[in-house]
């Protein structure tokens, strides 16, 4: 079995938006709406100032509460490799996923009336190539891979680094990870 | 007779499969890609290199039914190396933008106020050439000027008698830090940059906000020595994207950088830190250098530069003792104050008591393999001088704009009547617009070569609409880095609506004006082919890789074998200018103090977003909606002391009285008190660009005040100073 992950090395990441225009080209999101963003957080005062750049995105979770509470079974976690991805035709735009999701990941369509989200561009991985973000991301910030095989890409990092993942106290175990600043005390 | 009808053949005659494809053209990308998947329909890769910057990454246009839905970087592409930015990647934002320029157009009403008839091409040109022609008989042909001398109107302008050529990248941009590191090391740093980032253990970012500026490769090697380990010194009044990857963030008082370079190198002489065999085998003037920063002490500097003694301490011995992998970044868009060349003087001499000009970690030396020139029918020998070097002693590169602007405006020493416009948006690039305008009221002609509507296009009598870089041959682009490479622009799609590549506006244009023998091939292309035989690279792998990289052997860095060679005027480094001296200036720089804002002023500082080139991207529909309006950043602190909020709208007033309204306020913690700042390129007056029509706001328009280089003639455009105005009604 195979289990996709990311991790996001923040230590590289500077806000581009590489990711986001290519995300968009690459699954045709509609304008205005977003399957990944990067967020900027500044904390303290002049001139003792601290910024994180976080890209977000759908964490994949793996208690994934938009699938949970979906109610026409559109939403599911795929089996072989535990991406949470979505049946269009069983989905009739209730927004119970969008309401469930605690990382405001998805958005509703409008065009076309359903709910849509990140699927870790499951096409292009099919053809054995990274999620478009990865493979555009400038600074190698975003990494991709299969927890599952201990020498791919995201283990290593999160063998070698300390992570975290987003809310972690809502459950969800996410399958996205944030290398923040400090590597692993030795 | 009996027909024997196909399938295929039934289409074809009914028109259905003309039908087919024009309505797969509109379907949404996402079909074309799943058809694609599915095997029903094609996609071809055809590699190119972008022109959403001048940074020339190599891209692979994915083309499904004459649609390019994607662009990813070229994996053979030293600038992209397989990566694009958000810019790159939103290329086909420009490709589909619907308020393209689509026809010719001349203009009926009064210069600037927009009004249009579309004309044909033949009109259009004639038009143009006629224009030209008359102004070559009454005033001369040097009476008409080039504004961004690209590779397809140079020739055309060159051939029709005119020197007078300028690009706002020289006195705008790169012009001063280009000549001080000529005069020092005599050579500049080219571009991209020649920097050894990859390998340095220490890196000074002194105003280069990398991350901001996305300058593909060297971003990459930016994050990449990060993840190395190097440790960042970054200087700048604004806690920029660089900055929160430094581990020495030195929030400078704005204009007072000078002082910290040369506290830096009174430490690094008085501690014995620098490079004491390198100094002595290839640079002069270290005695006159010693006594002329005795007095530049740190604490000295502190006082300037409003930073701590001991930070400048530090870091100065954070660069002596990773001497010489130390990268000391001289900058890009260097016209700040108008002593530019003498700050990056300051620079290159730092680079070189450090030994790091030349060394791994430092600056890197270009690879010595190159190109044969290609012979050309000599250009006719202007009867009168150029006037864009502007009277200024080392003046070079693209030229210096303003000159031509002024002499325009005088008529002196000769009129400037015609203005030939490609590729620039001079309001927004040239300081002090009303002297702009005042210029434009003195042309005959103002012939306008561009995509998108912008604001400099919408003033000019005759617009003729260019093709995007996705649908035209260009030069061959030559990459001078480690190794020797050469690129194609190649369409990946046919010109839309009536737009055409520019090599074919100047061709036409050359037979109009009698000079066609300067344009001795049928297509680009061709030029391109007789090109690639001459320099034995073969088109067709060309075409098909987009990017090939010429296998050398030349050494990047110093060696005993590889030994380097300055082209000064004493063969060494000049760390004392004689040259300089000679034409009457400090020979080693002096810090002099700049203007300060009273009280209730802010300097007016500006720079780039990442998703921004300029005005150029800011319609573009892909990037427009990441960032549509730039924001005015003010402390936090200070803002909530004026009663300001985050997120409101204020208006801005500069020193001469000039306001621009309605900008949105980023209240931030992310810059100092005593300054504001803009990202570059918003507040665009064309009503034809329909998203980004007076959105933001113009940080040129404030910039009324430069103060210009004495040396090179660049003009230093952050001596502008604004109050802000709060706005009753918020939008």
């Amino acid at each position: 079995m195979r289990k996709y992950a990311m991790v996001i090395d923040q230590r590289r990441c500077v806000a581009c938006m590489a990711c986001v225009v290519a995300c968009k080209k690459e699954n045709d999101v509609p304008p205005g709406q977003f399957r990944t963003r990067v967020i900027e957080k500044v904390e303290g005062v002049f001139p003792e100032v601290r910024m994180e750049l976080r890209s977000e995105l759908c964490n994949h979770c793996e208690n994934p509460p938009c699938v949970y509470n979906c109610p026409t079974g559109a939403s599911y976690k795929r089996k072989e490799d535990g991406l949470i991805l979505l049946k269009k035709y069983r989905c009739v735009g209730c927004k119970s996923c969008l309401a469930a999701c605690p990382y405001d990941a998805r958005y509703i369509n409008e065009k076309k009336g359903f709910a849509d989200k990140c699927t870790l561009c499951e096409h292009r991985i099919k053809e054995g190539k990274e999620p478009a973000c990865v493979a555009t991301c400038v600074g190698k910030s975003r990494i991709f891979g299969d927890l599952d095989d201990p020498k791919s890409p995201v283990s290593i990092a999160l063998k070698e680094n300390h992570s975290e993942v987003l809310l972690a106290g809502a459950g969800t175990k996410p399958r996205v990870h944030y290398i923040k600043i400090f590597s692993k005390p030795e | 007779m009996t027909a024997k009808f196909s399938r295929r053949t039934f289409f074809k005659t009914s028109g259905l499969v003309s039908a087919g494809i024009a309505a797969t053209s509109m379907l949404p990308d996402k079909f074309l890609l799943w058809a694609e998947e599915k095997g029903m329909l094609q996609a071809s890769q055809i590699p190119t290199y972008c022109e959403i910057c001048f940074w020339k990454c190599g891209a692979l246009a994915k083309v499904i039914n004459g649609k390019v839905v994607k662009l990813e970087g070229n994996p053979a592409h030293p600038g992209s190396r397989g990566k694009l930015c958000g810019r790159g990647n939103g290329g086909t934002g420009l490709l589909y933008d619907p308020n393209r320029l689509k026809t010719p157009l001349i203009n009926t009403g009064t210069r600037g106020e927009g009004k249009y008839k579309k004309a044909s091409w033949d009109e259009a040109l004639n038009f143009t050439a006629e224009r030209m022609t008359k102004i070559a008989k009454k005033y001369g042909p040097e009476s008409m000027a080039i504004f961004t001398p690209t590779d397809h109107f140079l020739p055309l302008i060159s051939a029709f008698g005119s020197p007078n050529v300028g690009m706002p990248s020289f006195a705008q941009c790169r012009g001063p830090r280009d000549v001080g590191l000529e005069l020092t090391f005599g050579d500049s740093i080219g571009s991209p940059e020649r920097l050894d980032m990859l390998n340095s253990k220490v890196v000074v970012l002194l105003g280069s906000h990398l991350g901001e500026n996305m300058h593909n490769s060297q971003v990459q090697d930016f994050v990449e020595s990060i993840g190395r380990g190097a440790k960042y010194i970054v200087v700048d009044p604004r806690f920029s994207i660089a900055a929160g990857k430094a581990v020495k963030w030195l929030p400078i008082r704005p204009a007072t950088d000078m002082a910290l370079i040369l506290a830096w190198i009174h430490i690094i002489i008085s501690e014995e830190l620098y490079d004491k065999e390198y100094i002595s085998r290839y640079a002069t003037g270290l005695d006159e250098l010693r006594t002329a920063v005795r007095d530049y002490t740190p604490e000295w500097a502190a006082k300037e530069t409003d930073l701590k003694a001991a930070d400048i301490i530090e870091t100065a011995h954070m660069l002596g003792r990773r001497a010489p992998a130390v990268c000391i970044h001289p900058g890009r868009h260097a016209t700040w104050y108008g002593d530019d060349v003498q700050r990056t003087r300051a620079l290159g001499i730092l680079m070189a008591l450090l030994g790091s000009w030349g060394r791994e970690g430092g600056a890197f030396f270009a690879t010595k393999a190159s190109f044969p020139k290609v012979a050309s029918k000599p250009y006719p020998e202007p009867s009168r001088p150029a006037l864009n070097l502007g009277g200024y002693p080392f003046a070079g590169g693209e030229g210096v704009t303003q000159a031509i602007r002024t002499a325009t405006i005088t008529g002196k020493p000769y009129p400037i009547k015609g203005w030939f416009v490609s590729g620039t948006n001079l309001l927004k690039a040239l300081p002090n617009q009303k002297e702009t305008m005042e210029a434009i009221k003195q042309l005959d002609l103002l012939v306008a070569v561009d995509v998108m509507p912008f604001d400099t296009v919408m003033m000019a009598d005759v617009i003729l609409p260019e093709c995007s870089y996705l649908e035209r041959h260009d030069a061959l682009a030559v990459g001078k880095g480690k190794s020797l490479t050469v690129s194609l622009r190649q369409p990946v799609i046919e010109p839309m609506y009536e737009s055409k590549p520019a090599w074919w506006i100047a061709k036409e244009l050359s037979k109009r004006l009698g000079l066609a023998s300067y344009f001795p091939w049928n297509t680009y292309e061709d030029k391109i082919k007789s090109q690639c035989s001459l320099w034995g690279i073969n088109y067709d792998e060309l075409k098909k890789v987009g990017t090939i990289t010429i296998p050398d052997s030349s050494n990047p860095y110093i060696t005993p074998l590889n030994q380097p060679e300055f082209k000064t005027a004493s063969g060494k480094i000049e760390l004392y200018s004689h040259e300089l001296k000679e034409k009457g200036f400090d020979p080693i720089p002096v810090y002099t103090s700049h203007e300060k804002p009273e009280p209730d002023e802010f300097r007016l500082i500006y720079g780039r977003h990442a998703v921004h080139t300029f005005s150029r991207t800011t319609n573009n529909p892909e990037l427009h909606e990441l960032y549509p309006e730039n924001e005015v950043w003010i402390n936090a602190t200070k803002a909530h002391s004026l009663g300001i909020k985050n997120g409101s709208y204020v208006t801005l007033i500069n020193q001469d009285d000039v306001k621009i309204s309605h900008i949105k306020v980023k209240a931030t913690e992310r810059i100092r008190e005593d300054c504001v700042y803009m990202v570059h390129g918003f507040g665009t007056t064309s009503k034809e660009l329909k998203k980004a029509f007076a959105k933001g706001g113009d940080d040129q328009g404030l910039v009324t005040k430069y103060a210009v280089d004495p040396i090179c003639g660049g003009t230093g455009m952050r001596v502008n100073f604004v109050r802000i105005g709060k706005e009753t009604i918020n939008a």
